[in-house]
C-alpha cells in the first residue's frame, strides 16, 4: 500500500508539534522516521492512526484521501502500529491477545481459540516470526512479546506497519531479529514506517530515511548517507559521533569487590563471585547482555541489596554492610538504569529533583528547615551549566524529554564531591545531542581523578567511553579486556565463551 | 525487584503528546497524585452539585407539588413556587451558616476538627498513604484528652495544655502503629486502618461502661464532665478549637514544603524507589508521615471533647474521620485546600440545620446530599469537563483531547 502524507500539522496551543509535515511511503519500503526526542515523530503517527486529529493536511492511502477519528477507522484501512509500550493483556496466551477485539464465535457464542492459534500459526510461518501460539504473553521475554504485537498488526491486514521505537526495549540480539523479521516483512510487500533516532538502526534497514527536527521534515535522504551527517540533519549542528578522550591518567584502587555474590528472592544466584577493582582516573566498562547480573551488580554496590557474600571496599574502607544514604555520602554517584523508577521523582519540580539526595547536606538546610534560595541557586547553574532544556525550574521532571531527564540526574549526581561514579545505561533513551554531552561530562569526571563504572548493552558506549571492559556473563565476570579487543571477540564473550579468568 | 519489565523506564516520552501508558497505575512510580482534582474541576463540582440540589428542592417542595397540579392553567405558580423554594433553601443555608456571628461561630466550631482530621488525611495521602482511620486516631486522642481533662486537678493553662498534649499524643500512638506496622510488615494501611478504627470505637464504648470513665451515678454511656480548667477558652465566642486547626495548617504547610522531613514524605509518596534510591530511609518516613497524621487527628478528637462538647459520649466523634477524607480529596491533600474544604462543610452542615427551620423547611439531609454530589463529582472529573465542555488539552491530557471535543 503506498502511503501519502501531505502538509499535515498539529498544534498545542502555540506550540507547532508538526509542521506541514510531507512524507510518501512505497509499497515494500522501509521507511524510517529520524529525528531526536520531541521532534514531533510520535505526534506524526499518532494522527496517522487516528489517535489525534490534525489541523491541517491529509493521509493519502493508494490514491484516496482518508481520514481517521479512531484507531479503529485507521485498522481498518489497513494502518497497524506496535507501540513503544506493549498493547498486550500479559494474563493471555498469544493467540488470545491476537484475536483480542475480533473473537471468532462458534456457536453460543463460544471462543474458537483452535481458529485463532491456528492463525498465529500460519502468521508466524509465513513471515517468519516464531512465536509459540499457547504461551501466556506475561511469561515471554520482551522481544517476543514485540513480535506478538507485529503479529496482532498483521492478523488485521496491516498493510502499512508503524514501528514506534521499536528497538528502545530490545537486547543487541533480538534488534538482530526485530531487523530480519522488518527485512522479511518488507519482502511480503508490507511498507513499514519505522521511528527511531538510531542512526545505525537507519543505515542497517532503512530503505529511505526522513529525518525530522522541530515538527518540520529536514530532508528525505538514502541508506548510503553517513551517521555524522544524519546526526547533523537531526540536531542541526555537528555532532562527534566519537567521544573524544585523551588518555588515562590512572591514580591508586578506589573502589574494590572482592568475591560478591548476590542470590534474588528466587534463590537464583544473579551476581556469582565476582572481583574486580577500579582506579581512580579510569573508566571499568562493564559490557553484556542486559539480564546477566549487571543491575544486581551495581546495586549491591550501591549498598540497595544485600550481598549474600563477598565484600566491597571503598579507599580501602570495607563499606559491605552500607546501606544508599552512607554510600552516597561515602562519595558514590549512582545514575541507575531506569531512571523515571529510581532516579527521579516524576511529579516533582526540576529545582528539587536537583537535590533528591542532597537535600540533608549543609548547602540545602539549616536543622530541618529547607534553604528555599540556595535550592533555587543551585538549580539555576545545573539547568545553565548542564543545559537542561526546560520551561523553568518548577517544571515537572516527568514532562522533559529523555535526554533531559538524564541531564536532571547526571547534573545531580556530577554536583556532589564524588569518589567512584557509577553510571548504568547513562544514555538509554537519550538522544544524539544529550549523548554527546552526557558522555563528555562523564570523561571529564574521569580525568577530574574520579573512578567511573559504566554499565551499557550498548557496545559502542562501552568501546567509546572504557579504559578497561569487564564482559558479564550469567552473574559472572568473564574476562576483563582492553578496548582495543576486536567485535567479535567480545560478542563471543557476551555470549559466554569465556577466556581466561584475570581480575 | 530484581527483574522489573522494561515498560516504566526506557521509554523516551516526547513532550506534547505523551502516550498513555498502560502500566502507569503502579503507585510505587506515580503515587496517588493522579486521584486529586484539579482547581477548576473542583469549583466546576460544587456548582453543579447546587444545581442538582436546587431540583431536588423544587421536587420535594410542597408548595411547587401543590401548585403542578394546575401547572397547565396557571403555569406562572409553580415556577415561581419553584424559585421561591430554592432562593428560600439556599438563602437558609447561606444566612444560617455565615449570615451572623452566632452562625460563623457555629460553622467555625463545626469546622475545626474537619480540618484537623483533614490534614491527618491529606498528610499521610501526600506521604503515599490512604489514612482511612482518622476516625480511630481522633477517638483515642479523644479519650486520652478527656481522660486527663476530668481525672486530673490541675491549675488552669496547665490543665487545658496537658489534656491537649494528652490527646495529641494519643493520636500520634493510634496513627504510629500503622506506619510501624507498614514500615516492618508491609501491611496495607487501608486494612490496618479500618480494623484500628473498630478497635478504637469498641475501647471507647468499654471505657463507658467503667468507673474510671462513667459519670458516677449514672448508666448513659457518657463519661465525666472534664474540669472546667481543661476546656478550650473562647476568642469572641469561639474556642481556640479553629485557632489551632489554622495552626495546624500552617504547620502542615511548612513540614510539607519548607522542611526536609516534609521533603522525603513528598518524594515517597510519589516514587517510593526513587526515594530509596536517593538514599531515603522509606520505613522511617512511612512511620513518622502516620505518628504526625494520628497526631492531627487527636487534635480533632480534642477539639470534639475539650471544645465543642465537654464530656465523652458513645458518639462524639460522628462521622468527622470519614468526613475528613472528602474534606482532604475535595482540599487536592494541601493544608490551604483542606482548610478551604472543610470550612465548606462546616458550613453546609450547620446551615443544612437553619435550612430546615427555614420556612421552606427542606430536609437537613439535602446538605449531606450535596456534600456526596460534590464528593461525586470530584472523583469523576471525565464528567463535570464534559458538563461544562472544559477541554482535557488545557488538564494536560492531550491524547485524549479528542473525546470531548468530536
Amino acid at each position: 500500500m503506498r502511503l501519502e502524507i501531505q502538509g499535515l500539522t498539529k498544534r498545542f496551543g502555540s506550540f507547532t508539534a508538526n509542521d506541514s509535515i510531507d512524507l510518501v511511503v512505497e509499497p515494500g519500503e522501509i521507511h524510517c522516521l529520524l529525528g531526536e526526542n520531541g521532534a514531533g515523530k510520535s505526534t506524526l503517527m499518532n494522527m496517522l492512526y487516528g489517535l489525534l486529529a490534525p489541523d491541517e493536511g491529509q493521509v493519502v492511502l493508494d490514491g484516496t484521501p482518508v481520514s481517521f477519528s479512531t484507531p479503529a477507522d485507521a485498522i481498518d484501512a489497513g494502518i497497524g502500529m506496535v507501540h513503544q509500550h506493549f498493547m498486550l493483556v500479559p494474563v493471555f496466551t498469544v493467540a488470545e491477545n491476537v484475536m483480542l477485539g475480533r473473537e471468532k464465535t462458534r456457536t453460543m457464542g463460544v471462543l474458537n481459540r483452535a481458529e485463532a492459534a491456528e492463525t498465529v500459526r500460519e502468521l508466524s510461518a509465513r513471515y517468519k516470526l516464531a512465536v509459540d501460539p499457547d504461551a501466556i504473553v506475561e511469561t515471554l521475554p520482551v522481544g517476543v512479546q514485540q513480535r506478538v504485537e507485529i503479529l496482532k498488526a498483521l492478523a488485521n491486514n496491516a498493510e502499512v506497519l508503524i514501528l514506534d521505537e521499536p528497538t528502545a526495549v530490545l537486547t543487541p540480539q533480538e534488534i538482530d531479529e526485530l531487523m530480519s523479521i522488518m527485512a522479511s516483512l518488507r519482502d511480503n510487500g508490507t511498507s513499514i514506517v519505522f521511528i527511531t533516532h538510531k542512526l545505525r538502526e537507519v543505515k542497517a534497514i532503512g530503505d529511505k530515511i526522513t529525518v525530522i527536527r522541530r515538527g518540520k521534515v529536514v530532508g528525505t535522504t538514502g541508506p548510503s548517507t553517513s551517521e555524522s551527517e544524519l546526526a547533523q540533519m537531526m540536531v542541526g549542528r555537528e555532532v562527534k559521533l566519537v567521544v573524544d578522550k585523551a588518555d588515562a591518567d590512572i591514580g591508586d584502587v578506589v573502589l574494590e569487590a572482592k568475591n560478591l555474590t548476590v542470590i534474588d528472592a528466587r534463590g537464583t544466584t544473579v551476581v556469582d563471585d565476582v572481583s574486580f577493582s577500579v582506579r581512580a582516573g579510569e573508566v571499568l566498562g562493564i559490557a553484556g547482555v542486559q539480564g546477566n547480573g549487571q543491575t544486581e551488580l551495581i546495586k549491591a554496590l550501591l549498598g540497595l541489596i544485600r550481598p549474600a557474600a563477598g565484600e566491597i571496599f571503598l579507599d580501602g574502607r570495607n563499606i559491605s554492610g552500607h546501606g544508599p544514604r552512607q554510600s552516597l555520602d561515602a562519595g558514590i554517584g549512582y545514575v541507575p538504569e531506569d531512571r523515571s523508577h529510581d532516579g527521579f521523582v516524576g511529579s516533582f519540580s526540576v529545582r528539587e529533583n536537583l537535590i533528591l539526595d542532597l537535600y540533608t547536606t549543609q548547602a540545602f538546610c539549616t536543622g530541618i528547615a529547607l534553604k528555599p534560595a540556595a535550592i533555587a541557586d543551585n538549580a539555576r547553574q545545573r539547568i545553565e551549566e548542564f543545559d537542561i532544556r526546560t520551561r523553568d525550574m518548577d517544571t515537572p521532571v516527568a514532562s522533559l524529554s529523555g535526554g533531559n531527564q538524564q541531564k536532571v540526574v547526571v547534573a545531580r549526581e556530577l554536583s556532589r564531591d564524588l569518589k567512584v561514579l557509577i553510571a548504568s545505561q547513562p544514555t538509554r533513551g537519550v538522544d544524539v545531542g544529550s549523548i554527546e554531552f552526557i558522555h563528555n561530562r562523564i570523561v571529564a569526571e574521569r580525568d577530574a581523578g574520579t573512578a567511573v563504572i559504566i554499565v551499557s548493552t550498548e557496545l559502542e558506549e562501552v568501546f567509546g567511553l572504557s579504559d578497561r571492559i569487564a564482559v558479564m556473563y550469567d552473574g559472572r565476570i568473564v574476562d576483563i579486556v582492553s578496548p582495543d579487543i576486536r567485535r567479535d571477540e567480545i560478542g563471543l564473550l557476551m555470549a559466554g565463551a569465556g577466556s581466561s579468568e584475570t581480575t | 525487584m530484581s527483574e522489573t519489565s522494561h515498560s516504566g523506564g526506557a521509554g523516551p516520552t516526547p513532550t506534547p503528546a505523551s502516550a498513555p501508558s498502560p502500566q502507569a497505575g503502579s503507585p510505587g512510580s506515580q503515587g496517588f497524585a493522579s486521584y486529586l482534582p484539579t482547581v477548576t474541576v473542583t469549583l466546576a463540582s460544587i456548582l453543579l452539585a447546587l444545581v442538582i440540589g436546587a431540583v431536588l428542592i423544587i421536587v420535594s417542595d410542597d408548595q411547587v407539588i401543590e401548585s403542578s397540579s394546575y401547572i397547565f392553567s396557571y403555569p406562572w405558580d409553580a415556577l415561581s413556587a419553584a424559585a421561591e423554594a430554592v432562593q428560600e433553601s439556599y438563602w437558609a443555608l447561606v444566612s444560617g451558616s455565615v449570615g451572623s456571628w452566632a452562625a460563623i461561630t457555629a460553622t467555625l466550631e463545626r469546622a475545626a476538627p474537619l480540618i484537623s482530621a483533614g490534614l491527618a488525611v491529606a498528610l499521610a495521602f501526600r506521604a503515599g498513604m490512604f489514612n482511612i482511620g482518622a476516625q480511630g486516631q481522633l477517638i483515642i486522642g479523644a479519650i486520652c484528652a478527656a481522660y486527663v481533662g476530668f481525672t486530673y486537678d490541675l491549675p488552669p493553662v496547665v490543665h487545658v495544655l496537658a489534656a491537649l498534649l494528652a490527646g495529641l499524643a494519643g493520636g500520634a500512638v493510634w496513627g504510629g502503629i500503622i506506619g510501624f506496622l507498614k514500615a516492618r510488615t508491609g501491611a496495607h494501611e487501608v486494612i490496618t486502618t479500618i480494623m484500628l478504627n473498630y478497635v478504637a470505637l469498641s475501647i471507647l464504648t468499654w471505657a463507658l461502661t467503667k468507673n474510671a470513665f462513667q459519670q458516677p451515678g449514672s448508666n448513659n454511656p457518657r463519661s465525666e464532665k472534664v474540669d472546667d480548667h481543661a476546656t478550650f477558652p473562647d476568642i469572641f465566642g469561639v474556642h481556640i478549637g479553629i485557632l489551632l486547626a489554622l495552626l495546624a495548617a500552617a504547620g502542615v504547610w511548612w513540614l510539607l514544603e519548607r522542611s526536609t522531613v516534609g521533603f522525603e514524605m513528598r518524594a515517597v509518596g510519589a516514587n517510593s524507589e526513587a526515594s530509596r534510591t536517593a538514599g531515603m530511609s522509606v520505613a522511617k518516613v512511612y512511620t513518622l508521615a502516620m505518628v504526625v497524621a494520628g497526631l492531627l487527628a487527636g487534635l480533632a478528637g480534642t477539639q470534639q471533647v475539650l471544645g465543642h462538647e465537654d464530656s465523652l459520649t458513645a458518639n462524639f466523634s460522628g462521622s468527622i474521620g470519614f468526613d475528613a477524607i472528602t474534606v482532604a480529596l475535595l482540599g487536592r491533600a494541601t493544608p490551604l485546600g483542606t482548610v478551604l474544604a472543610g470550612l465548606l462543610f462546616g458550613a453546609l452542615s450547620v446551615g443544612g440545620t437553619a435550612m430546615q427551620a427555614s420556612t421552606a423547611s427542606t430536609p437537613l439531609a439535602l446538605t449531606q446530599v450535596l456534600q456526596a454530589l460534590i464528593v461525586l463529582f470530584v472523583a469523576a472529573p471525565a464528567l463535570v469537563k464534559a458538563v461544562f465542555r472544559m477541554s482535557a488539552a488545557e488538564e494536560g491530557g492531550t491524547v485524549q483531547a479528542k473525546g470531548w471535543n468530536s
